[in-house]
């Protein structure tokens, strides 16, 4: 469903990602793990078109969504939840989930795509009227991916899910994205809490200073020596 | 309710020409019309402000609306009607100047600010150096038409002209103001004010919806502008263009509230009133003192009532009606 070949992209004079291919196909869930500064965070904003690639081609559903810019790649049907959360304090909850739904496309099933939300996050529900500056950090992150369920999405990227939370807050959100995938969302995630993440995708790749160095069947990439003495900490 | 308020207010609106005043009808009547033509162009300004687009050189719209009707008819004969579509065109073409490079390379904030201060101060220059066909500082006196009123000229000796013709333009403002409160762009635009790259990312154009407020801000206040330069007859830049015009709009705007429908008209009728009342209080004495008294009530207000008067006060009422409603009756 989503592909990239040989993607090359940066900031400026800086290079963060050298050459990199990965696939995600159609309902499953693949996760990019890897330490700080390995370039996830723009792998993600490449594919959602925040940052245009240097090199390389990127397609989804075959067709090329190389410097598309980031609004035409919300229509396509990638939906991105970015990094650290980014939801509108100032909006009650109902504003933000609705403010997910803007696409024309995805006004439609507004009514359908808010029950489906509220019913994956039941807290969300008790909280409509509240400002969502005002949730508790997990509940933020659930709000994000609420918000991008909105756009009636055919895969969703999330982008650090578990960064700045609470121990527990992080395993009951990746129950909570355990059961967005069980909903039949196809997921790319990115992670630095591999041992949890490998526990919930079908695939991985490695990730590290801008290249991929190794991909896998989840289970199979944790029993790696190397990535469990990395990462997983064991 | 509030319609029966609405209706009485427009009345009084209405009837106001025709008050005893004493002697004092034409005065009243002159302060008047320009509270009404700033209140326009402070409601203009908010479209942008209220999202976070702060601009400080509103004056660059103003004085290329004031400018080109005053300049078209004086060298051509052309009459406002037509003139003001060219001045609104070039409002346009300055506000997208303007717009595009910033929202393109996410020039945002203090930043943008910034740029818009010297966009303001770039139409004083250019108007200032331009002295062969604007009158550089001096200014420029609208060509008189034949007769006492002349409604292709748009000159008429009556001030009431004036004053229905303000009313109806500011009517129109907060009508365009209210299209927008009530429209998606306003979802989006708060959106876009709140998180760029979050807007981005539920699918918001964000260059295009920044543009089209931008440009819109602007046209309606090229068009405040060929209204003022009408009325007054004589367009100068240090009163339509750069820093201080730019920045007694913000300022209006910012006491009455930018949130509000009503909050520029308040600020604008509240900072008009003020310095005239200062002005008359200390004439030639206290050379300064009227502007110190000035700015210190505007520092005041902004410190204290940071949703602006008019905002504070209907929250409040807000407030006090949600209470009785609480209680029971």
């Amino acid at each position: 469903m989503l592909e990239l070949r040989g993607v090359t992209a940066g900031y400026g004079q800086f290079t963060a990602l050298w050459g990199v291919s990965l696939r995600v196909s159609a309902g499953e869930a693949v996760a990019v793990v890897g330490p700080n500064g390995a370039g996830k965070t723009t792998l993600m904003r490449v594919i959602s078109g925040l940052v245009s690639p240097r090199e390389g081609d990127l397609t989804f559903e075959g067709q090329s969504l190389a410097r598309l810019p980031a609004h035409e790649i919300v229509a396509h049907g990638i939906a991105h939840v970015p990094e650290g959360r980014r939801i509108f304090p100032m909006l009650t909850v109902a504003d933000n989930l609705k403010m997910g739904a803007f696409l024309r496309s995805a006004r439609r099933g507004y009514r359908d795509s808010l029950e489906r939300v509220y019913t994956l996050f039941p807290a969300l529900a008790e909280r409509q009227k509240q400002r969502a500056g005002s949730l508790s950090g997990g509940e933020q992150q659930m709000l994000a991916i609420g918000r991008a369920l909105m756009s009636r999405p055919k895969i969703i990227l999330l982008d650090e899910p578990s960064m700045g939370l609470a121990p527990v807050m992080v395993l009951r959100l990746f129950d909570l994205i355990r059961r967005v995938r069980e909903e039949g969302y196809t997921i790319l995630v990115v992670e630095q809490n591999v041992r949890q993440i490998l526990k919930l995708v079908d695939r991985a790749y490695l990730l590290e200073v801008g290249r991929i160095k190794m991909e896998g069947r989840a289970d199979e990439l944790s029993e790696q020596d190397f990535v469990r003495k990395a990462y997983v900490g064991l | 309710m509030a319609r029966l308020t609405a209706a009485a207010v427009l009345a009084i609106i209405a009837a106001a020409p025709f008050l005893p005043m004493g002697g004092m009808r034409q005065y009243a009547l002159h302060v008047l019309v320009q509270i009404f033509i700033w209140s326009f162009i402070g409601g203009a300004w908010s479209l942008m402000g209220r999202f976070g687009l702060i601009s400080l050189g509103h004056g660059a719209f103003l004085g290329a609306g004031a400018y080109t009707t005053t300049l078209l008819w004086n060298f051509w004969g052309l009459t406002p009607w037509l003139g003001v579509l060219v001045a609104v065109a070039g409002a346009v073409v300055i506000g997208l100047v303007l717009g595009y490079p910033c929202f393109r390379f996410r020039v945002v904030g203090h930043y943008f600010a910034l740029v818009t201060l010297a966009v303001g101060e770039v139409v004083r220059l250019l108007v200032i150096a331009e002295r062969d066909w604007t009158g550089g500082s001096l200014g420029v006196t609208l060509k008189a038409s034949a007769g006492e009123a002349s409604l292709a000229a748009i000159q008429f000796a009556d001030k009431r002209v004036f004053y229905y013709a303000s009313v109806v333009v500011w009517l129109g403002g907060l009508w365009v103001w209210r299209r927008v409160d009530r429209s998606m762009a306003r979802s989006a635009l708060e959106a876009i004010g709140e998180d760029e790259t979050a807007a981005a990312s539920v699918g918001i154009h964000v260059t295009r919806f920044k543009l089209a407020i931008t440009v819109l801000s602007a046209a309606l206040t090229a068009v405040g502008g060929v209204l003022y330069a009408q009325y007054f007859t004589y367009v100068n830049p240090d009163t339509l263009s750069g820093i201080g015009v730019s920045l007694r709009i913000v300022f209006a705007v910012v006491l009455g509230g930018m949130y509000s429908l009503l909050g520029p008209t308040v600020g604008s009728a509240l900072t008009i009133a003020l310095s005239e009342y200062l002005r008359v209080l200390f004439g030639l004495k206290f050379i300064g003192m009227a502007e110190t008294i000035y700015g210190l009530v505007l520092i005041l207000c902004i410190i204290f009532l940071p949703a602006g008067i008019y905002g504070s006060l209907r929250a409040a009422i807000a407030r006090r009606m949600a209470r009785r409603r609480a209680a029971p009756a």
